[in-house]
């Protein structure tokens, strides 16, 4: 199956954007822009601002300056992460944010909020309107449960499940919401080899399947070089870099700031 | 009931049961978390443009095709689908590596693979240039294959039905005359024996080997389309064939497989299967985890558990064999039928169990009569991919845990020189392409060769002590079946391996590893102070608790008159526990019976020399790969020999 990038504006575009906490310059000056159905890759050391970047993009940060659009048009200046979940764009967290005591099922369903159509009166007496969406609800979720291989553990507390399985709930909320757009923040964190090869296999699945664009946040160089067409390479809330994996390797401004050092998880 | 009786090959029995029973369900699946349901007519709609759609790939009649996957719905029609066109099937063991596979399918030479999903793809694909013949795969599920669009022969399942839905439009009885061609004689499977020694071998079963015992199995359990079974053993497996195939076109019920084997408990309980298999590991493991949940449950629960557990083992059996049982005592197995036994058999789901069968090696007595005791009817057959299965099998009110059965409807069975040979419908055509081991196994007269020893005790049950190659006789002539003798012991908690030795001498002695778990808690509970496994093994405490142990085996084997003489006269301790790593175990945790006779020279010598004690130093490999020796005096104990009950009462 043939993969194509492009084609249409880009699915989220920064442009000149700046941030600053009181006297701290988390983002300066900072563009990027990601095509359909691209998989772009952030890195960067510690406090660069990848996920300030993040932040801003899934709305829980608001730009000192610069412009956002989306899908070529303008967004404002200031909006609600649910409102930006309406635009089609999804997220995973650094450190897991799942309800810890729902089953992995029902964190999934929570993914579907901003797809659900609302009328608490309609939900309550079961009309045929919210019993319909419901069963539709529930086949998108089951359908995600399949696709990430994850029906054993269904009905089971997330709180109970091993990290990288909690991981792959994450990832399964995320895609109930049917994104356009999919920010990962350090998907692989914390795995061992095989939970990251499976992750990886679902992340490129989601990608090529479904046409979702992928923007990750990843530590793993390995897996940035494997499975990105393009690498955004932060320092200092700068943007130092941005092309193909295999040119990023050769930078030199990369290799000092990054590459060629060790870095700290 | 379901299949006329006139219908003597598979396709022909799916054909009676959509004509006859087409709106019931047959097959199941747990598909995005709801039960999928097929039924008869759909099954048999499904089989025929599979069928036309496999002849299309070139698969023609006495051509083999491979199924390989878990347990689904579209690959055990392929079995149907390819039959009827008069291709034999030839199931793989699903978890085999490429290159287990790639033997199997090139030593039966298979045109076409059917398929489950990438895995077995890529092993395919892997393994290709060794199968020339292979001309097409044909997968079920199309996850991860959207990139493979240049192997050649490669084809969803889907795409294939539809081609053979086109042939019937144009050709409505096509698929009835190629299912008019298929004789009962007809090769209907292929099935490869997992070989524990050497290559597996292809047995070749013909429809009539296949459905007859089946069918007089069904008759001998009384099952009927309202039976439920799950399908979650491997297809490969003869079992499987004759359960989730045979057997249930035959009775007509319905197979429901799993949604995925991480999800098999949850789903057994979901569906509560009435007709159930499962191989005595299984039930053990059941068994532990039960334990150790109740452990952690609150005091009144536990108390409860202990005092009804206590009923169920005292008269639990016999109110399952219909005998007759004090009115006190089923009033209160009645009450604790209501508090503990079934809801315990719904969690376990096993709720709706009719009949349950276990088979392949010894269940511990323990474990089945617990499973009994509930009202659970586990009983225990003993069959062979060669007989299609059965060979004996216990009746309802027969069940014991240390026979498997009597013989089965149409079977003859014979002993000859301690082995175990039968006769029957069921018997196999044949090694596939091997005549030599053909020949070992039949004799002259049609009976096959199972290289179990065993004999009938007097109730004409059929006990099986060993592989016929292990048994050996004392010096007096009298039987000597040292696996028989080692599990006995192993049942017991407190032993975990036993090593028995007495071919060619004058009496049995054996060698105990200690369960280190099970005796260190055991000692700690009596504050007897040790500092490792060598320490705790020679205290004199240990040592009369085995010996209670070996009492008990003792006891049991008095009981029968062809191993009375080989009760366990000596015993020691091992300082060392055996070791796959020293070569002392096999990795599936057999024991090496040579090797340990070698390594411990000593003290076989010193066991039969009458010495009370043997100086031993032994090499052992350590958790972290060095070597070194381990010195210590080893005990050796006598035990008493058992009178049978019937003389000392």
């Amino acid at each position: 199956m043939k993969r194509e990038i492009g084609g249409g504006p880009p699915v989220a575009e920064l442009e000149n954007i700046h941030l600053s906490f009181g006297g701290l310059q988390a983002l300066q000056d900072v563009s990027v822009a990601v095509k359909p159905r691209e998989r772009l890759a952030i890195i960067g050391p510690n406090g660069a601002g990848k996920s300030s970047l993040f932040n801003i993009i899934s709305g829980i940060y608001t730009p000192s300056s610069g412009t956002i659009r989306h899908k070529g048009g303008a967004r404002p200046a200031r909006m609600k992460p649910y409102e930006v979940a309406r635009l089609g764009i999804a997220r995973t967290f650094q450190n897991i944010a799942l309800f810890s005591g729902m089953t992995a099922l029902d964190n999934i369903m929570t993914g579907r909020n901003s797809l659900m159509r609302r009328g608490v009166l309609g939900e309550a007496l079961q009309l045929p309107w919210a019993r319909r969406q419901e069963i539709e609800h529930r086949r998108r979720a089951e359908e995600i449960i399949d696709f990430l291989e994850i029906p054993s553990v269904r009905r089971t507390p997330v709180g109970e499940l091993p990290y990288g399985m909690q991981k792959r709930v994450e990832l399964g909320r995320a895609l109930a919401a049917e994104p356009e757009l999919l920010l990962l923040d350090e998907p692989m964190a914390g795995m061992n080899l095989e939970e990251k090869e499976d992750m990886c296999r679902f992340v490129l699945d989601v990608n090529e399947i479904h046409g979702t664009t992928l923007i990750l946040v990843e530590h793993d160089m390995g897996v940035v070089m494997d499975i990105s067409d393009r690498v955004a390479v932060f320092d200092y809330g700068r943007k130092i870099a941005d092309a193909p994996p295999d040119d990023v390797r050769r930078d030199q401004a990369v290799i000092d700031a990054y590459l060629g050092t060790a870095h700290e998880h | 009931m379901a299949g006329i009786p006139a219908a003597n090959t598979f396709p022909r029995l799916l054909r009676a049961n959509a004509e006859h029973v087409g709106s019931l369900p047959a097959y199941r699946e747990k598909e995005f978390g709801i039960w999928q349901t097929w039924t008869w007519s759909e099954v048999s709609e499904e089989v025929r443009f599979l069928a036309l759609g496999l002849r299309s790939l070139g698969l023609e009649r006495g051509d083999r095709f491979a199924i390989i996957g878990d347990n689904r719905p579209s690959l055990y029609w392929s079995f149907t689908a390819g039959q009827a066109i008069g291709a034999i099937p030839v199931p793989c063991y699903q978890d085999s590596v490429a290159d287990e596979i790639a033997y199997v399918c090139e030593h039966a030479g298979v045109r076409v693979a059917v398929v489950e999903d990438q895995e077995q793809v890529d092993k395919l694909i892997e393994v290709r240039d060794r199968l020339p013949e292979l001309q097409a795969i044909v997968y079920t599920d199309p996850r991860g294959l959207e990139r493979y669009d240049e192997v050649e022969g490669l084809v969803g399942v889907e795409a294939v039905v539809e081609i053979g839905r086109g042939l019937h439009g144009r050709d409505p009885e096509d698929y009835e005359r190629e299912v008019a061609r298929g004789r009962p004689t007809d090769i209907a499977a292929i099935l490869y024996t997992s070989g524990t020694t050497g290559r597996p071998k292809g047995v070749l079963l013909t429809h009539t080997n296949l459905i007859e015992p089946a069918r007089r199995a069904v008759k001998f359990d009384n099952l009927t389309q309202r039976d439920e079974v799950l399908a979650y053993l491997p297809m490969a497996w003869v079992g499987d064939f004759v359960f989730s195939i045979a057997q249930c076109h035959i009775a007509g019920f319905c197979v429901n497989c799993p949604e995925s084997p991480e999800t098999v408990l949850t789903d057994l309980r979901e569906i509560g299967p009435t007709y159930f298999f499962a191989p005595p590991r299984i039930f053990e493991n059941m068994l532990t985890s039960l334990m150790v949940r109740m452990e952690n449950a609150a005091l009144l629960k536990r108390r409860l558990f202990a005092f009804f557990l206590d009923v169920a083992r005292r008269v639990g059996c016999d109110i399952l064999d219909g005998k007759r049982v004090h009115p006190l005592q089923r009033l209160l197995y009645a009450v604790g039928n209501l508090l503990i036994y079934a809801p315990l058999r719904d969690v376990l789901g096993l709720g709706r169990i009719r009949v349950a069968y276990t088979a392949g090696e010894a269940i511990g007595p323990d474990v089945f009569r617990f499973f009994r005791s509930l009202g659970i009817n586990l009983k225990q057959l003993y069959g062979q991919t060669e007989a299609s299965v059965y060979v004996t099998i216990q009746a309802d009110a027969e069940a014991r845990a240390d026979t498997v059965g009597s013989r089965f409807p149409g079977v003859e069975v014979r002993i000859q020189d301690q082995e175990v040979q039968f006769r029957g419908d069921g018997v196999f055509q044949g090694y596939y392409r091997d005549e030599a081991a053909t020949a070992k196994t039949m004799t002259e007269d049609g009976f096959v060769r199972t290289g179990d020893a065993g004999y009938f005790d007097e109730a004409g049950h059929l006990r099986i002590v060993d592989r016929a190659k292990d048994v050996g006789a004392l010096t007096d002539g009298t039987l000597f079946a040292p696996k028989f003798i080692e599990n006995k012991l192993k049942f017991h908690a407190w032993i975990r391996e036993a090593v028995a030795f007495g071919h060619e001498r004058d009496m049995v002695c054996c060698m105990i590893n200690i369960d280190l778990e099970a005796v260190g808690d055991w000692a700690e509970r009596r504050g007897i102070a040790y500092s490792g496994y060598t320490d705790l093994a020679r205290q004199e405490e240990v040592y009369e608790l085995v010996r209670g142990a070996i009492g008990d085996v003792n006891a049991d084997l008095a009981e029968d008159p062809a191993l009375r003489g080989s009760q366990i006269r000596r015993f020691l301790i091992l300082h060392k526990e055996l070791d796959a790593d020293d070569g002392e175990l096999t990795r599936t945790r057999k024991v090496r019976r040579t090797v340990i006779g070698q390594n411990y020279g000593e003290l076989v010598e010193a066991l039969y020399a009458g010495r009370d004690s043997c100086r031993v130093a032994a090499e052992v490999t350590f958790e972290d790969g060095r070597r070194g020796t381990v010195e210590a005096d080893v005990r050796i104990w006598d035990v008493d020999a058992a009178a049978p009950m019937a003389a000392a009462a």
